[in-house]
């Protein structure tokens, strides 16, 4: 430990301000996540035991402690029970996490090559195609979903160009398809598929491969044997910053998925702004972050090997 | 070129065809007389003028601008501190969670994030009356939440790849940690600071769904006025709104680059 952390963590004989300043370094964006990031998923929990009433807020509070009550708890199951009962909700959540892990899959198949090539660039064309990359980042998410409904409606250009060109007769249904999610998907998350793996991989030390190609290996064995064993931080990372948002993803699915695409997101969106089923929305809340919360400790884990 | 380079360069033009067609398209139809989206109609400014004239995008804009300015400002402080708390601060307890708490927020489906934060912000009110209504202020305050956590990240990337060896020196010489704080670190962070000042201001912005949550009846934003449009299908004046927002974007990104990579190149001359 370097003598300024020392100092700085040495909590015996430090006078009153240096104190002050740690606990309040530490304590002001801590309190903060606490009251906003981890406590309303304590309110989430809660109220997916409620059940929905016509007031405001719509659903009923959990305790009744007046002393004509029959019963202090009204706790109830329903909601879950209904979840379970109901395929649409199972069949919502397999969708999500098919469409996710079958997008992040892509991903990694278009964006390793990408990041690998990147990485070996000399160092001015790696910095004009690292900002690319995060250029597109930085624009509108919502925006360059929308890019995809003009190219891909009815009238819009991929049609007109496949029809002028006399490759088919009649505009194909591409907008509103599981397919047009996948393209969506694949096409705003990209960026935070490649930025790790080029993170990792720049990183990597090419003596290696010197050595692995000096012993006889050809290009591909020293991929396979080399490159890739030593990317796997990277494809972990990017693989967890890709899958676990696109499994809740609400736009892309609103946007581009027909009626019938069911990701949770937009189940859980429609549930609660449609149908007004704040109980019920919080339930479908409660199971999706039962799911994430394995991937979102990895991805955890996976940052702090990084620092 | 061997075949493997051959591979990975084709990778590339593919990938970056992918990434930026899509958008110069849109870019392109933004100027197009023809209300129709796919047929070229000919040069017009005419999407551009019906822009400037909808009273409802720029209220909405301003709004906008004015939730993204105040966010990124509480955010890059909050994020700052939590950047050092992370790295500067040694062990305490909790620190376990604080990671987590500073991790999950970049991965965290934004529906959950949204009916969370929303619920919360009613259970406050009936406890406590705070906060009296849902709009401006609490979709303020749920994007400080989401986007500290980026700026903890890039400022926390910046710190642990810094050199301490002034920051020794200033307590070396007597300099109390905030002192050190305020006179060594921050100036030396600060260019970290601002990029994670824009990316959280980027970040609110473009954000529907939280936003679409904490917000009450009476506050839409531009992401929201531009989905309720959009949900039914192409509109050429939103392609002209595309065109200004990444046309702006893209060049104020362009410009910080170019002043930082300047900055580096005086620095390593110097």
């Amino acid at each position: 430990m370097t003598g300024y952390k020392r100092a700085l963590t040495k909590t015996y004989h430090q006078p009153l301000g240096d104190k002050l300043w740690r606990n309040f370094v530490i304590g002001i964006p801590y309190f903060w996540l606490l009251l906003f990031f981890l406590a309303p998923f304590a309110i989430v929990f809660k109220i997916s035991f409620a059940s929905p009433i016509v007031a405001q807020p719509p659903f009923t509070p959990l305790f009744d402690f007046s002393s004509n009550a029959s019963q202090w708890l009204l706790a109830t199951w329903d909601n879950y029970r209904f979840l379970t009962e109901d395929n649409l909700y199972w069949v919502s959540y397999f969708k999500s996490i098919k469409i996710a892990a079958i997008s992040t899959l892509i991903c990694l198949l278009i964006g390793y090559p990408m990041a690998y090539g990147i990485a070996r660039a000399t160092p001015t064309t790696r910095n004009i195609l690292l900002m690319l990359v995060i250029l597109p980042f930085w624009t509108s998410f919502l925006l360059r979903v929308y890019a995809w409904m003009g190219l891909l409606g009815k009238n819009g250009i991929v049609n007109s160009l496949l029809m002028n060109v006399g490759l088919i007769d009649s505009p194909l249904q591409m907008l509103y398809t599981d397919m047009a999610v996948y393209l969506g998907i694949v096409y705003t998350y990209i960026p935070f598929m490649i930025l790790p793996l080029y993170a990792t991989l720049e990183k990597m030390d090419l003596s290696l491969h010197d050595a692995a190609a000096d012993l006889g290996a050809k290009p591909w064995q020293t991929f396979i044997d080399v490159t890739l064993p030593l990317s796997i931080p990277g494809i972990v990372a990017g693989s967890l910053l890709v899958f676990i948002p696109a499994i809740g993803e609400y736009v892309i699915p609103a946007l581009l998925g027909g009626i019938d695409s069911l990701m949770i997101g937009r189940t859980l969106y429609d549930e609660f702004f449609v149908n007004r089923d704040w109980p019920l929305a919080s339930a479908v809340a409660t199971i999706l972050l039962i799911i994430v919360v394995i991937p979102i400790m990895l991805f955890q884990r996976s940052q702090q090997e990084q620092e | 070129m061997g075949n493997s380079s051959r591979f990975v360069f084709s990778a590339l033009c593919f990938g970056f065809a992918f990434l930026y067609i899509p958008i110069l398209v849109l870019i392109a139809f933004s100027f197009n007389e023809s209300a129709i989206t796919s047929v070229w109609g000919g040069f017009s400014l005419r999407w551009y003028t019906a822009l400037f004239n909808n009273e409802q995008i720029i209220e909405a804009t301003l709004l906008s601008l004015k939730i993204a300015a105040t966010s990124a400002t509480f955010a890059t402080i909050l994020g700052t501190m939590a950047g050092l708390a992370l790295t500067q601060m040694g062990r305490y307890r909790g620190r376990l969670i604080f990671t987590g708490l500073i991790a999950a927020p970049l991965v965290m489906p934004e529906v959950i994030t949204g009916l969370s934060l929303l619920l919360m912000f009613v259970s406050l009110q009936e406890l406590i009356g705070w906060p009296l209504s849902r709009g401006a202020g609490t979709i303020t305050i749920a994007h400080i939440t989401f986007s500290m956590a980026y700026v903890a990240v890039v400022v926390q990337s910046r710190l642990s790849s810094m050199d301490q060896s002034l920051q020794e020196a200033a307590m070396d010489l007597g300099g109390r940690p905030m002192q050190v704080a305020f006179d060594i670190t921050l100036p030396l962070i600060a260019p970290s600071m601002l990029s994670g000042w824009l990316l959280a201001f980027t970040l609110s912005l473009d954000d529907l769904v939280i936003a679409s949550f904490t917000s009450g009846a009476g506050a839409s934003t531009l992401p929201m006025v531009i989905f309720s449009k959009i949900k039914l299908g192409v509109t050429p004046d939103i392609n002209a709104l595309a065109t200004l927002i990444i046309g702006t974007v893209s060049i104020g990104i362009l410009l910080a680059s170019w002043i930082m990579f300047r900055q580096n190149k005086r620095n390593k001359v110097g």
